[in-house]
């Protein structure tokens, strides 16, 4: 037994923890739970957990249903504030039943692609920023009813949101999930926690743990909590803008002192390769048809695929570090990510992009210049614009070998199906939209 | 009486001569299936040939599920620097070469001494600050930290060692080990992390040294 494990075992003994939830995450970025008792842990770190995976999605093979749940002991994390039960929860590979990397499971690859990066001799390192909203209610039957009229920055008293958002940032922080920002975001009742960096795997647990967070601890004062991109028609939607950065050894890799604008070779070559294949994987950062809804000019999302130092339109943005701190600060930010994605296939797929870009030597475009994304100019051929649409997206992905690899053959041709039948759905509906404007008059 | 663990296999000539001449068993081992063989009186480390494999291997012998103990570890005059912030992982050490019989006294010492000399301390305490060894668990204000594994070793080496300062790097190679190759960024995540769980209150007494590394307690406004 390593020592990790014997520090969890002793742990969950000394603390009378009477629950463990095995903690995984589906293809579509579902956190799905498991509990087992202390009793059990010891066995579940030897030999995994058996579970039939065939209702899960992305899950399910024609032929074998059965996979293993393998708690990773660098992930348990008693948590706090839950009820006076003390309950444990831990992240899990999943495996296949002869121990080899269940290629259903995200978690895995994302392992896969940071194996990649390391290979390569980079460590990748992620901070986002993640805005939701805090609705009245949950019922799809209602129009989303913000908490309040607030916007950017504001400081909002002693109310409802921002004592949500206090205990919200303490209980992230007891759970080893520091925060650097917390603010009210620019649409009512919508908020923003930003995370401090730390690399890919650990953000994306953290990603799926401040979901949970964010939920519950709205939940208990009967709010509701919404990651959806765009909940409310006429206000920002929800984006999941992620600082990113590429680490050797101890220095960072994006960073050149003697370049103009301290952007490393390493660095433009990654943006490069994130900007040319941006719209083949924009079905995967931005996965819901509500995604696309958000990537509309006019309220500070990326429609166009630039880079820029200062537009917050553009798609990759590169921001200016702290002064006398650029060898830490050096970073680029992709402002497509929603707060919907599954964060364990979306940094893949950045990553792979950016990784590609690095190996094949591709070249940095000019920056753009002024505000982009005039929505008049959008047509959905036009590779210069992120695809305006999930069947736009499916279809450039469908076509992207680079895609392919980064998530696999399962979880590819999975993805693909499962997402056309959701724009099926969509095609077919009839929207209040049509109904307001046709009903009557024709 | 069990036989000393010796590492590593083949084990040096010099100490075997020493061993042999005091009439003391041995048994060289080279990796950790080897220490998990038998039961072993204690053990020699030899960390002269290859610092870093040494070490690593101290470290794993004083593991708690092996607790190979008491440890003497042979190290180079040149080497003592490298002995700083890794006091738990041995209970006594010799510099080489040696003298065959300092080297003998000191083995005889150690083994007479029932559990080593050094006895690593159950508990480290700083302020209201307490960490328990044996049980892993870590308290401030008698109130429970939940840290994760890793969070709860940064925490115990820098607690051991109040009021020094240590670089990234030291941090990295005392308490991941070498075998870790994450990068001095993983010390700055732990630390904010160990922060976090911390509380506002107490996160002070980790010290950020600027462009130097970190240092634990005593207050930024004393000495």
């Amino acid at each position: 037994m390593d020592n990790q494990q014997d520090y969890v075992l002793r742990t969950v003994e000394e603390r009378s923890v009477r629950l463990i939830r095995l903690w995984f995450t589906d293809v579509l970025g579902k956190l799905k739970s498991v509990a087992i008792s202390p009793v059990e842990l010891d066995a579940a770190f030897e030999e995994g957990v058996q579970f039939d995976g065939s209702a899960i999605d992305g899950f399910s093979r024609v032929q074998e249903s059965d996979v293993l749940a393998l708690p990773d002991p660098n992930s348990f994390q008693l948590m706090p504030g839950r009820d006076d039960e003390i309950t444990a929860r831990v992240f899990c590979d999943i495996a296949n039943l002869d121990g080899s990397p269940f290629e259903g499971d995200p978690r895995q690859v994302l392992r896969r692609n940071l194996a990649a990066a390391s290979d390569a001799g980079f460590q990748f390192m992620c901070a986002p920023e993640v805005e939701f909203f805090y609705l009245a209610s949950a019922d799809p039957a209602v129009t989303p009813q913000p908490l309040d009229d607030a916007s950017y920055f504001d400081h909002t008293t002693l109310d409802e949101n921002s004592d949500l958002r206090r205990s919200t940032i303490r209980r992230l922080e007891a759970t080893g999930i520091p925060v650097e920002y917390a603010f009210h975001e620019d649409a009512p009742s919508q908020h923003e926690i930003d995370l401090r960096y730390t690399d890919a795997l650990a953000m994306s647990d953290n990603i799926m743990t401040l979901r949970t967070i964010v939920r519950e601890v709205a939940m208990e004062t009967g709010v509701h909590a919404t990651f959806m991109p765009k909940p409310m028609e006429g206000v920002q939607g929800s984006g999941m803008h992620t600082h990113l950065s590429l680490w050797s050894a101890d220095q960072n890799a994006f960073y050149d002192p003697d370049a103009e604008d301290g952007l490393s070779g390493t660095a433009r070559a990654f943006v490069a390769g994130v900007l040319t294949h941006a719209g083949e994987f924009t079905a995967v950062t931005n996965q819901l048809v509500n995604s696309y809804k958000r990537l509309v000019a006019g309220y500070e999302a990326p429609v166009n695929i630039a880079w820029a130092h200062n537009d917050r339109t553009a798609l990759v943005r590169i921001p200016v570090p702290k002064r006398n701190k650029e060898s830490q600060g050096t970073r680029i930010e992709y402002r497509a990510l929603d707060s919907a994605c599954n964060p364990y296939l979306a940094y893949s797929v950045i990553l792979a992009a950016g990784l590609k870009g690095i190996r094949d030597g591709y070249e940095l475009g000019p920056e753009s210049l002024g505000r982009l994304g005039d929505e008049s100019e959008r047509t959905s051929t036009d590779d210069k614009l992120l695809p305006a649409n999930l069947s736009v997206a499916l279809d450039r992905m469908e076509d992207s070998e680079l895609v392919r690899e980064a998530l696999g053959e399962h979880i590819f041709e999975w993805f693909l199906r499962n997402k056309r039948a959701e724009w099926g759905d969509y095609r077919t509906h009839v929207s209040s939209f049509e109904l307001r404007r046709y009903l009557s008059s024709w | 009486m069990q036989p000393m663990l010796i590492w590593p296999d083949p084990a040096p000539h010099d100490l075997v001569r020493v061993l042999d001449v005091a009439g003391i068993a041995w048994q060289a081992i080279s990796d950790e299936a080897g220490a998990r063989s038998g039961l072993f009186s204690g053990a020699v480390v030899s960390a002269d040939e290859d610092p870093e494999a040494g070490f690593a291997m101290a470290r794993l012998l004083r593991r708690g599920d092996l607790n190979v103990a008491p440890l003497l570890l042979l190290v180079r005059g040149s080497q003592l620097a490298e002995l700083e912030g890794r006091h738990d992982a041995f209970d006594d050490f010799c510099v080489v070469p040696a003298h065959p019989s300092e080297l003998e006294a000191r083995i005889k010492h150690l083994l007479a001494s029932e559990s080593g000399l050094d006895l690593p301390p159950e508990v480290v305490q700083y302020e209201s600050l307490e960490l328990n060894l044996e049980t892993y668990q870590a308290s401030i204000e008698a109130k429970p930290l939940d840290l994760t594994y890793m969070e709860y070793e940064l925490l115990k080496f820098l607690a051991s060692n109040p009021g020094r300062v240590f670089t990234r790097e030291i941090l990295l190679s005392r308490v991941w080990g070498y075998e870790y190759y994450g990068g001095a960024r993983t010390v700055d995540v732990h630390i904010r992390r160990l922060r976090a769980k911390l509380g506002e209150e107490q996160a002070g007494l980790i010290q950020t040294v600027r462009s130097v590394g970190y240092k634990f307690g005593e207050s930024r406004w004393g000495a």
